[in-house]
């Protein structure tokens, strides 16, 4: 039987008279793609936010690989890879230097890191650039490269938060390509998107949030099934009565 | 109109926009006005050791000399038991200049009222006056003022009539040997420092702002670890700066003649002082919005350290030097001062007390920083 990565039990987070995150429980298995969905501001990224540690929740419990994610956040930290929803790199260094730096920043060996980094900026299409100061670079090459800081160390649980928000469709599909060999290579990865087409290609079950609650929880194709629609966006409409792109 | 109306609510909501237009100027008028005198008392005084070595005969001129230099109101004196307690005064800095009066000062004063048109029944005395090496004011301000004083003693109705009363500045070789560039040197190691403040706000709120702090906490790097490396990173700039301004003044002509390790006490002494400037760093971008609010607000700590506590702090009044002890910058410069140009030892009491107010300001700034950062940081 294959074991939860991620267990997630009652969790509020309240931002004074604002709540994220009303109450949502759910479990993430090893080597399973779960797909958040949601549109902007149904809290997604609050709960990534809890789940990396960075921001504590009001109530309710999470552990991600068996850790608390209050209590023990070294042991959380080292566990996860985080791809930001900002494309957060720094522009005066190049695109080998930033991957670097998060490689050192955790604790990776030389030889490790020199390899590692080699092969993850060939699979995303940045080997030729990656000597090139990122400032340079174009939107999409920035959220590939974000993606790379995020999983330099080789995580075993990865958080990716919109990762192809703005890209391109050419880019979109290399990075989908990118994610499903992150799946083959047994990883359990949480997937937030608004982009439906996105989360029934990719993901092996999704959960829809809206106003910071779980309305749906199942494979695409059982959700898709259930409410007798043709997509994931219909299954959204069916459920809340609005579209999910509307609020984007 | 609606677009003026749009302005004036922009102004008004903006944080940036409201210091820059409304606390910078009144900080920058503050600082600078009080670094020039415009705040209290205008005239600065100065503090005069005097060795009194006047024999009194019928009459005690010295007393009377020295009851005319308090009236001028532009200078302390305090009397001293010999010329080598006073002179440890002077080059710690507490004094501004050393007068030794000789022991026929009174006899002089006597020989002259009895036969003041006749020169050759007059005794001469000759006051000797040492001074501060450190200070170009002092060196041009303290000396007409005793030779006046000691003019208006010989006879108040005819100031312009000789008298046997000569001044002789003792160490005016020396002084002279300084020039005005050199006495501001020690404020530009600590002027070059105190910009760290702005970078450092800058820096922290940019990372915020575009996600590369989120970035960092979201790896096994620990805030210890992330601040030792900042504040590390910011100490080598500091470094950087010491050693291109010094390498600056030295091709200008700044040769002080002091050994290494007095160089390499002042250059230990700029990175003590640039904690304080992380500190106050920090505290700026914990209360600024944006890098652009972070710019604005750093001026708050800027211009105090700038004007009460670098070279612009040599022409202070006397209530801006009073209030230049509150900034640790003053310190810094005073220590550099008297260890450069006054040559005060480094274990000497004035050096010791300004690496220990430095130290302890600096670690305390720097440690409200860290948590100030720490506590108001959000995602």
């Amino acid at each position: 039987m294959t074991e939860s990565a991620i267990i997630v039990e009652n969790l509020v987070k309240k931002f004074e008279d604002v709540t994220a995150v009303a109450g949502i429980s759910l479990q993430v298995k090893e080597g399973e793609l779960f797909g958040l969905l949601g549109p902007n501001g149904a809290g997604k990224t609050t709960t990534i936010n809890i789940l990396c540690s960075l921001i504590k929740p009001t109530s309710g419990t999470a552990k991600v690989g068996s850790f608390d994610v209050q209590k023990e956040t070294a042991k959380v930290k080292e566990l996860i890879g985080v791809c930001l929803q900002e494309t957060a790199i720094y522009p005066y260094l190049t695109g080998a230097e930033n991957v670097e730096l998060f490689g050192n920043l955790h604790a990776m060996t030389k030889e490790t890191l020199k390899k590692r980094r080699a092969m993850l900026l060939e699979q995303v299409g940045l080997t030729d650039d990656a000597k090139r100061r990122t400032a340079k670079y174009s939107g999409g090459m920035k959220r590939r490269l974000s993606l790379i800081l995020a999983l330099i160390h080789d995580p075993q649980i990865a958080f990716l938060d919109e990762p192809t928000v703005g890209m391109d469709p050419q880019s979109r599909r290399d990075v989908w390509d990118f994610i499903k060999k992150l799946k083959k290579e047994g990883k359990a990865i949480i997937l937030t998107t608004h982009y439906m087409e996105e989360a029934e290609e990719l993901c092996d079950r999704v959960g829809i949030i809206d106003h910071g609650k779980l309305i749906a929880l199942g494979s695409p194709e059982a959700l898709i099934s259930k409410h007798k629609v043709k997509n994931l966006e219909e299954v959204f409409i069916n459920i809340t009565g609005r579209k999910i792109r509307e609020e984007v | 109109m609606a677009l003026t109306k749009k302005e004036m609510k922009k102004t008004v909501r903006d944080p940036a926009i409201l210091f820059m237009i409304f606390l910078f100027p009144v900080v920058f008028v503050f600082a600078f006005g009080a670094s020039l005198g415009g705040v209290g008392e205008g005239q600065p005084a100065y503090n005069i050791g005097v060795v009194n070595l006047d024999q009194a005969t019928s009459v005690n001129a010295s007393q009377i000399l020295l009851a005319a230099l308090l009236d001028t109101n532009i200078l302390n004196v305090q009397t001293y038991v010999d010329n080598q307690t006073a002179q440890n005064g002077l080059s710690q800095g507490s004094l501004q200049g050393v007068m030794i009066i000789p022991s026929s000062f009174s006899q002089s004063f006597v020989s002259f009222q009895a036969a003041p048109n006749d020169p050759n029944m007059w005794t001469n005395a000759t006051i000797t006056l040492y001074l501060d090496k450190g200070s170009l004011i002092a060196t041009q301000a303290i000396p007409p003022i005793i030779q006046q004083v000691l003019t208006e003693l010989a006879d108040q109705n005819q100031p312009a009539i000789p008298n046997p009363f000569s001044l002789e500045t003792a160490s005016l070789v020396e002084v002279d040997a300084l020039s005005p560039f050199d006495f501001m040197v020690p404020g530009m190691f600590t002027f070059a420092s105190i910009f760290l403040i702005m970078m450092v706000a800058q820096s922290f709120t940019q990372d915020r702002e575009n996600g590369m702090m989120k970035r960092i906490r979201i790896t096994p790097t620990t805030p210890a670890e992330f601040m030792t490396s900042q504040v590390l990173s910011y100490m080598v700039i500091a470094l950087v700066q010491a050693v291109l301004v010094f390498v600056m003044v030295y091709f200008m002509g700044f040769r002080p003649d002091v050994g290494l390790p007095v160089y390499g006490f002042a250059f230990v002494l700029v990175l003590v002082f640039t904690l304080s400037n992380v500190g106050f760093g920090l505290i700026t971008a914990t209360i600024a919005k944006s890098s652009g609010a972070a710019t604005g607000l750093s001026f708050l700590f800027v211009l105090p350290q700038l004007f009460l506590g670098t070279f612009v702090g040599s022409s202070l009044s006397s209530t801006a030097q009073i209030a230049g002890k509150i900034v640790p910058s003053y310190y810094v410069t005073d220590a550099l001062t008297s260890l450069l140009l006054r040559g005060a030892a480094i274990t000497s009491t004035t050096v010791l007390l300004d690496i220990a107010v430095v130290s302890v300001s600096c670690v305390v700034i720097l440690a409200v920083g860290i948590l100030l950062y720490g506590k108001y940081y959000k995602i």
